[in-house]
């Protein structure tokens, strides 16, 4: 099947638009994907190095106040650089929305979202609340559309990353400063989570021993909420490294060792293996049609990790236009979904205050199952339907959705024409009924979006 | 004819309904409702999600090893403010408003356990075989249903509010055919008539927005319909004035259908992944888990006293600190098990020793029991399971061996 204009909207965009047209299909959909980034133009994100004037101030705080030494006014400043975090968590919640509305080359919110999963970070600090987006903006953004190693290499090499897989904190067992500071030592958390999640996927050739010397040759790999990153030679593990049988590193320590290790987990067939599985069940089907997960791993490898031709291979197989729909979106997704369905643009959104933002959108999300920025773990959000689809969950959704118009304050379409806006052709018998049958306009939208139909995609 | 699970129930349903095959097996009884589950005993299972380290947990202080694994940021003992609990082992500070429990009997632990998951070490992994209860073996994959489900499966005729799965992620461990109730205390779905019925008819075709929607329906009627009697101040509602911290109001909502009709509940308490900072991270997370087992003993009341409450993590963790004040993912653990029906003030272990030579790869707690046998012994003396039940359905390949004398 050739992916038609709303199947290609739905599947592999942000959902349909009263005021935006369906991409043409799969061809028109990477012509958008190779153009510039307009959306990254339109809602601007700032780089993680922005926070560091905040986050070092608060440091100067916090350690004159360890001295005793911290005046009422310093102490009111603190609060205050906190409470501009949060508030701007929220903010930034609202340009991830803004582009999923306006976007014309809604492809690349999809896949910065797909590979900002792969790469989860959750923020743990109260200085770090708003940068995980600046980490997607930093080191998966650019990306999507270039090479796998070097997203691998930009995820690995990001303060966030580091901070959050507590790489920060490990430390060579014979380095210069265990030397000095016997308390601390090796962290394997990162090294772990490296080749489990990132690469070669847990089901990967790779043993407890592995995990333990790529742990030592990350030691070394430096960065933190006020600091950019930077390989500590002196927090580095001496002496060569033996991770899946190669040797890496010397005796004295080097990042270009990192790199080799990187370059070379990046090229692993366990690694397109993995990718191409999961590619496969985000975008097309929890159980994907083998051919298409054959097909995306010989490209990965083929083309030596484009991942602009790995994800064209996604687009033109004939899986890609298959329906029904499987997938369940996510609770993100179905928010910005309808959103777009009903019109809104991302400068309207972009206009809700903070406390909006938390009433309509960040709540109602953790109430759905996924509360913004924070899954449980490094292995993100769940793919599978029945993750999403329970009583709890889907009562969520309804809710929501029944709320926009009393809540919101949204102008309801009529229903009947909004089944259509929002569906095309995809829109079953039932639902179409439900839309005309419905005793308000906000009841009949309210059906239309808890509809299976555009639940799935 | 296969075995039922539960003689004495099948005898009933077989005299009531004079079925001549085996109930357990048949699906023609359906229609079948029953009140409740065919016994009366309460079990809640708490998956500890992260990796809880059982050896700062359940401190065996009485190892003259444990102090040159845990020498840099965690102590242990009386000298760290932890109870002796046998004269061997301690427990950690953060549980110590859980000591009247354990004075009173009520509160035990089984230690050196861990599921036959080794060597990767993955949370990810180690908690889908937690509560898969299978699919160990290499190249064998993980039961798509959870061992607390599989359990349930034995008995026929169940409502789906014998069994709760309760917050928001979706419990591998009680998914499977058996009914099962899913809910998050606060939740509601209010609909008009009208609404309702066109919600139904758009999914009527697909069964898993269908059957979601029914059971919401169905649980908010029930919440709405005990609000409406003047049910005490316990409704897992969303009336409550002041609301409590997340645990506890699963822990008061979980308490709240367990006094009545729903005889399994389970939920995840998360935290426990202390790579570093081990002190306070576990101090916190440790305190959620004495707090939901508090507030569902208050919940409870009388009810307590034919309660079991497992609390499970999927591995343990390394057994010496590693360099940030935390420990890595190791593999044997601990469990707690609470509740009046528990038979308490014991730590059921063979302790392997921490000696360098005991550590499985030198590195980790070895694990003597499979943890698995003290959830199939609970079953087995809680609600009278057949050990062969409990062996080849709902723990496939388990040999619960020696272990027993969990419950009172």
């Amino acid at each position: 099947m050739t992916l038609d204009p709303t199947l290609a909207a739905i599947r592999f965009g942000t959902g349909r638009a009263p005021h935006l047209p369906d991409p043409a299909g799969a061809d028109a959909m990477l012509a958008a994907l190779t153009g510039p980034d307009r959306m990254a133009v339109a809602h601007p994100v700032p780089s993680f190095a922005s926070i560091y004037p905040a986050t070092r101030e608060i440091a100067e705080i916090d350690a004159a106040r360890r001295a005793g030494e911290a005046t009422e006014e310093a102490l009111a400043r603190k609060t205050a650089l906190v409470r501009g975090f949060r508030a701007q968590q929220a903010e930034l919640m609202a340009v991830a929305v803004a582009r999923g509305l306006d976007s014309t080359d809604p492809l690349r919110e999809r896949l910065t979202w797909f590979w900002a999963d792969h790469f989860t970070v959750v923020s743990k600090r109260m200085e770090t609340r708003s940068a995980a987006q600046m980490y997607v903006e930093d080191a998966i953004r650019p990306h999507v559309t270039g090479r796998f190693v070097d997203m691998l290499t930009a995820v690995a090499t990001h303060p966030m990353m580091l901070l959050y897989l507590d790489q920060h904190q490990s430390v060579g067992p014979h380095s210069a400063v265990a030397r000095k500071r016997p308390g601390l030592g090796l962290n394997e958390n990162f090294a772990r989570e490296l080749m489990e999640l990132h690469t070669l996927g847990v089901d990967g050739p790779y043993t407890q021993d592995d995990v333990r010397e790529l742990a030592e040759l990350l030691a070394g790999m430096h960065g933190t909420h006020r600091t950019t990153f930077v390989y500590k030679t002196q927090r580095a593990e001496p002496g060569p490294e033996t991770v899946l049988g190669r040797n890496y590193g010397r005796r004295e320590p080097k990042f270009e060792d990192v790199e080799r290790v990187l370059e070379d987990l990046a090229r692993h067939p366990a690694t397109a293996r993995y990718i191409a599985q999961k590619l496969a069940v985000h975008f097309v089907s929890d159980r994907p049609d083998p051919d298409l997960v054959a097909t995306l791993e010989h490209r990965f490898t083929e083309s030596d990790g484009d991942l602009l031709e790995v994800t064209r291979a996604l687009l033109t197989h004939p899986a890609a236009g298959l329906r029904p729909m499987e997938k369940a979106k996510p609770p993100f997704d179905f928010v910005v979904s309808s959103l777009r369905a009903l019109g809104m643009q991302g400068r309207d959104f972009r206009a809700l205050d903070v406390a909006a933002l938390r009433r309509q959108v960040l709540t109602p999300l953790a109430r759905m199952g996924q509360p913004w920025q924070a899954p449980d773990g490094p292995d993100g959000w769940p793919e599978a339907a029945d993750a999403w689809i329970t009583p709890q969950g889907l009562a969520e959704r309804i809710t929501w959705a029944m709320g926009l118009e009393r809540l919101w304050g949204l102008e309801m379409p009529d229903p009947r024409d909004f089944v259509r806006t929002a569906l095309g052709d995809v829109a079953g018998r039932e639902t179409l009924l439900a839309a005309r049958a419905a005793e308000t306009r906000g009841e009949g939208v309210a059906l239309v979006l808890a509809s299976p139909e555009f639940q799935r995609r | 004819m296969e075995r039922s699970a539960f003689p004495d129930r099948r005898r009933f349903l077989r005299n009531a309904l004079s079925l001549g095959c085996s109930a357990a097996a048949s699906p023609l009884l359906t229609p079948v409702s029953l009140a409740s589950a065919p016994w009366d005993a309460r079990l809640v299972v708490i998956i500890l999600r992260g990796g809880m380290d059982g050896l700062d947990v359940v401190q065996p202080y009485g190892d003259r090893n444990l102090a040159g694994l845990r020498d840099r940021s965690l102590g242990f003992g009386e000298a760290a403010g932890a109870a002796d609990l046998d004269g061997f082992f301690a427990l950690h500070p953060a549980l110590a408003p859980l000591l009247p429990l354990w004075s009173a009997g009520e509160l035990a632990f089984a230690h050196a356990v861990s599921t036959p998951y080794r060597d990767k070490r993955s949370h990810f992994d180690g908690q889908d075989l937690l509560e898969a209860g299978t699919g160990f073996a290499p190249g064998v994959p993980v039961a798509k249903d959870g061992w607390l489900n599989r359990m349930l499966q034995q008995v026929p005729g169940l409502e789906a509010e014998t069994a709760f799965a309760i917050g928001r992620d979706n419990l591998h461990l009680l998914k499977g055919s058996a009914p099962v109730a899913n809910w998050a205390p606060g939740t509601d779905l209010s609909l008009s008539p009208q609404a309702e019925r066109l919600l139904k008819m758009v999914y009527a075709e697909d069964p898993q927005f269908r059957d979601s929607a029914a059971e919401a329906l169905q649980i908010t009627a029930r919440l709405e319909a005990a609000r409406q009697a003047g049910a005490d101040a316990a409704q897992g509602g969303t009336s409550r004035p002041a609301p409590s911290p997340g645990h506890v109001r699963v822990a008061e909502f979980a308490a709240d259908w367990l006094r009545r009709d729903t005889r399994i509940a389970a939920f995840s308490i998360n935290g426990w992944d202390t790579h570093q900072g081990q002190k306070s991270g576990l101090a916190t997370a440790l305190g959620r888990l004495s707090d939901t087992i508090l507030t569902m003993r208050t919940g409870l009341g009388p009810v307590w006293q034919k309660t079991a409450v497992l609390a499970m993590t999927e591995f343990g963790r390394t057994a010496r600190e590693n360099g940030n004040k935390g420990t890595d993912h190791g593999t044997g653990g601990a469990m707690m098990l609470a509740g009046g029906a528990v038979r308490g003030g014991v730590v059921h272990r063979l302790w392997p020793g921490l000696g360098e030579s005991d550590l499985y790869a030198g590195r980790d707690l070895l694990p003597t029991a499979d943890v698995r046998s003290y959830a199939a012994a609970t079953m087995r003396e809680l609600m009278g399971l057949d050990r062969q039940v409990l062996e080849r359905a709902v723990f496939p390949g388990l040999d619960m061996a020696r272990i027993g004398g969990v419950i009172l």
